[in-house]
């Protein structure tokens, strides 16, 4: 299982980084988009999988003695979904204003030059 | 969408749906569920019915705009958030009232955080995909 | 000790923000709950000043979970001098933008998140958790993204994209920072890390991971080689949100830096070159740079480039005068560069545009207001006794006992090109004579037809934050003596650890 993930995350981060290095833009987004991925499975990954129960302690005992599963990891990963769910759908929104105004999804007509400046 | 089926089947899923957001919105304290996925099914729900009928029917539907519940959301999550400071416990602390109500059993101001987090989640993917949908018409 | 006064600089921010929120479209409003808010938040933030400094470090445990396991916030005198700091530039920007940004932006919401974007940083000042530090950092961005992308013409949208793009970027970065050190360490909590890394046997894979920070934090507080989207965007927004910006954005990005390379990772042989290494070319990159440009926006962007390597420098330098004299210059940076793209944007609208061969002639037509402005712009050069001189006599003297003489060189590059570009932008937009310009047209003088109240409140937040720089640089004991106080505790993190974690953790 640990193994498959390491690949997994290898093979998100290489091909997130291999879009971002694209001129498209939408590429870009996607390149973001599969980087954020890879970044919540490594947090996943290093935070130690084991099949466990879940941390709560019952009523009568005082210690927990079984093996538990770390719930933070996982708290943590559904804050950074939730935190990169708001970023994607400004960043397409944003991708979508730029295609009408510059009529083109290629990174380089994205310069005004500084003679039009104000 | 021109689809008889689609539309008929959404017009009875969308109180469906809604009834069960709220019933995942209820459980979340000790289950899983909460605020953020019921505000994502509700959305969802509402989302349909824009696929099926337009995006100004479902507005109509909705009758306040959903921007507005942003607001409202928050300012119901933020109160609930600060009011511990007021009984001079910390920020974030659980406030429970004794005895548990019919039906919803305890209610603390985790609840209330609930409720806000559904209304800004509602708010803001509704604003958002109407915005886009509204924008490529 | 649990206290409450922590969050209140960040509960004013959100509160006035949702306030805002229900005053949608009635920009009058607007305008007045958001001085009033960013006043009271002043008010808290010298409040919760004074109880650090005469009180020790205050914490707070959300929800009163014990320390390493849920969230703390801690205010020590570096975050609440912070705090402090953003108080001001934040209430010299709402001012500011009561007549400086159009009645078009404010409909679209400019207000709320403004507030939104002030209380992410107080937020991130405060915190001492490392993940609720990403998640302050990433509301600060959203904001950021809106205000840079607001009402946009082609060019700010076209900056937004770059922006967005190494932002998010950088946030994975962090991300992945955040993931390796939990699996090494699993915690989360600031003061814990400190203890825990230090204990940690397997040093590469500390560096390894530290060097994920750099990154991160290099691309948000614009490092060399990652510097490149600050230019090309900074240019963009109006004055006002660029003022913040300026200020504020790159200097938090700066602040995790000393937090987390005092704290957490303390640099060792490899990590102290590196940014040494870093300082250097930031500063001549961010040199070159502002030497050529024309457009005073630009050349300012130019400029924070060039001083965050001083800052970088500093770090990197890591004794406790280098330290002293980097947080000194932080704090006059954060001041004088709120201030700068402020008076571009009252240059703008004294003429109508902020290129510097259409400019000139400004001392003759307002001589009292150029006085003002020359104050903050040499004191952002740094002519003694004004506010950047001081930090920098601390940076020579760290570098020349460090043996640092490269950056040494670097600093002194930095600083006289700062000099000459400030002079050169003083006699070409105050003394030179305004040039003939045959299509009179574009370039008006938006200024004079406002009221004398309007008028004021474009003039007042620079008065204000110039009043500021002012004392800085005569009052320079004081800051000193409050900039000593902190690189002591940076020095020595235990009483920073002892107050949050409890003294019998430390055995």
């Amino acid at each position: 299982m640990e193994l498959v993930l390491v690949i997994l995350i290898g093979v998100l981060y290489a091909s997130g980084i291999f879009m971002l290095l694209r001129r498209s833009m939408v590429k870009l987004l996607i390149g973001l988009i599969l980087l954020g991925n890879g970044a919540n499975l490594l947090i996943f990954l290093l935070g130690g999988i084991t099949k466990g129960k879940p941390p709560v302690i019952d009523n009568a005992a005082k210690l927990f003695t079984d093996i538990y599963a770390d719930p933070i990891p996982q708290a943590l990963i559904l804050t950074a979904i939730v935190i990169s769910f708001g970023i994607q759908s400004f960043a397409i929104v944003l991708l979508k204003r730029v295609y009408v105004l510059v009529n083109s999804d290629d990174l380089d007509d994205l310069n005004t030059p500084e003679e039009e400046d104000i | 969408m021109k689809s008889t089926i689609l539309k008929t089947a959404s017009n009875y899923l969308l109180p469906i749906l809604l009834l069960f957001s709220i019933f995942i919105l209820l459980r979340g304290h000790y289950y899983p569920g909460g605020g953020f996925v019921g505000g994502l099914i509700a959305a969802i729900a509402f989302v349909l019915h824009s696929f099926t009928h337009n995006t100004d029917a479902t507005l109509k539907l909705l009758r306040i705009h959903p921007s507005s519940l942003i607001p409202m959301g928050l300012a119901l999550a933020a109160l609930s958030m600060f009011a511990p400071m007021f009984v001079g416990m910390p920020v974030m602390t659980g406030l429970w009232f004794d005895e548990p109500f019919p039906v919803i059993g305890m209610i603390g101001s985790a609840l209330f955080f609930d409720l806000g987090v559904y209304l800004v989640v509602i708010g803001v993917v509704l604003t958002i995909l109407f915005t886009i949908s509204q924008y490529s018409e | 000790m649990i206290d409450n006064a922590i969050v209140f600089p960040v509960v004013v921010h959100l509160f006035t923000a949702i306030l805002l929120l229900f005053f949608w479209r009635k920009t009058i409003a607007q305008r007045m709950i958001s001085i009033a808010g960013s006043l009271l938040a002043m008010l808290v933030a010298i409040g919760l000043f004074a109880q650090v400094w005469d009180g020790g470090i205050l914490t707070m445990q959300a929800a009163g979970w014990e320390a390493p396991f849920g969230i703390s916030f801690v205010a020590d005198v570096f975050s609440s001098s912070m705090v402090l700091l953003t108080s001001f530039s934040g209430l010299a920007v709402s001012i500011y933008s009561a007549t400086g940004i159009a009645r078009g932006r404010m409909i679209y919401g400019y207000f709320p998140i403004f507030h939104f974007l002030l209380m992410g940083l107080n937020g991130a000042f405060l915190t001492g958790d490392i993940f609720n530090l990403y998640v302050w950092f990433e509301v600060v961005i959203i904001a950021s993204f809106v205000l840079m992308t607001l009402g946009g013409r082609k060019a700010q949208i076209e900056g937004s994209v770059k922006y967005m793009a190494m932002n998010i970027l950088a946030s994975t970065f962090f991300l992945t920072g955040i993931g390796i050190l939990y699996g090494i360490t699993g915690t989360l909590n600031m003061a814990d890390l400190s203890l825990k890394v230090a204990a940690l046997e397997n040093r590469k894979l500390v560096d390894i991971t530290a060097i994920f920070f750099i990154i991160g934090f290099g691309i948000k507080s614009a490092v060399f080689p990652l510097y490149f989207w600050l230019p090309s965007s900074y240019h963009t927004p109006p004055s006002a949100v660029a003022a913040i910006f300026g200020g504020l954005l790159t200097k938090v990005g700066i602040y995790a830096l000393f937090r987390i390379f005092t704290l957490i990772f303390i640099p060792d042989d490899f990590i102290r070159t590196l940014l040494v290494f870093l300082a250097i070319f930031t500063i001549l990159t961010g040199t070159f740079g502002a030497v050529i440009k024309n457009n005073i926006r630009r050349m300012f962007s130019y400029l924070i480039v060039c001083h965050i390597g001083f800052m970088v420098g500093g770090l990197g330098m890591y004794s406790e005068v280098a330290i002293t004299g980097a947080l000194f210059y932080l704090f006059h940076d954060i001041m004088v560069k709120t201030n700068i793209f402020l008076i571009a944007g009252l240059i703008r609208k004294l003429r109508g545009t902020m290129n510097m061969d259409k400019l000139g002639g400004l001392y003759a037509e307002y001589p009292l207001l150029s006085l003002l402005m020359a104050i903050v712009l040499f004191s952002l050069v740094g002519i003694p006794p004004l506010s950047g001189f001081w930090p920098k006599i601390h940076l020579f003297e760290a570098g020349f006992m460090g043996g640092h003489y490269a950056l040494i060189a670097a600093l002194i590059i930095g600083s006289f090109a700062t000099l000459y570009v400030i002079s050169l932008m003083w006699s070409k937009v105050f003394w030179k004579d305004r040039p003939i310009i045959e299509d009179e047209g574009v370039l008006t003088d938006d200024f004079q037809p406002l009221s004398k109240f309007r008028k004021s409140l474009l003039v007042t937040p620079i008065v204000f934050l110039a009043v500021i720089t002012l004392y800085i640089g005569l009052g320079a004991e004081n800051i000193a003596s409050v900039v000593k106080h902190i690189a002591r505790e940076m020095k020595d993190t235990s009483p920073y650890i002892e107050a949050v974690l409890g003294t019998n953790e430390l055995q």
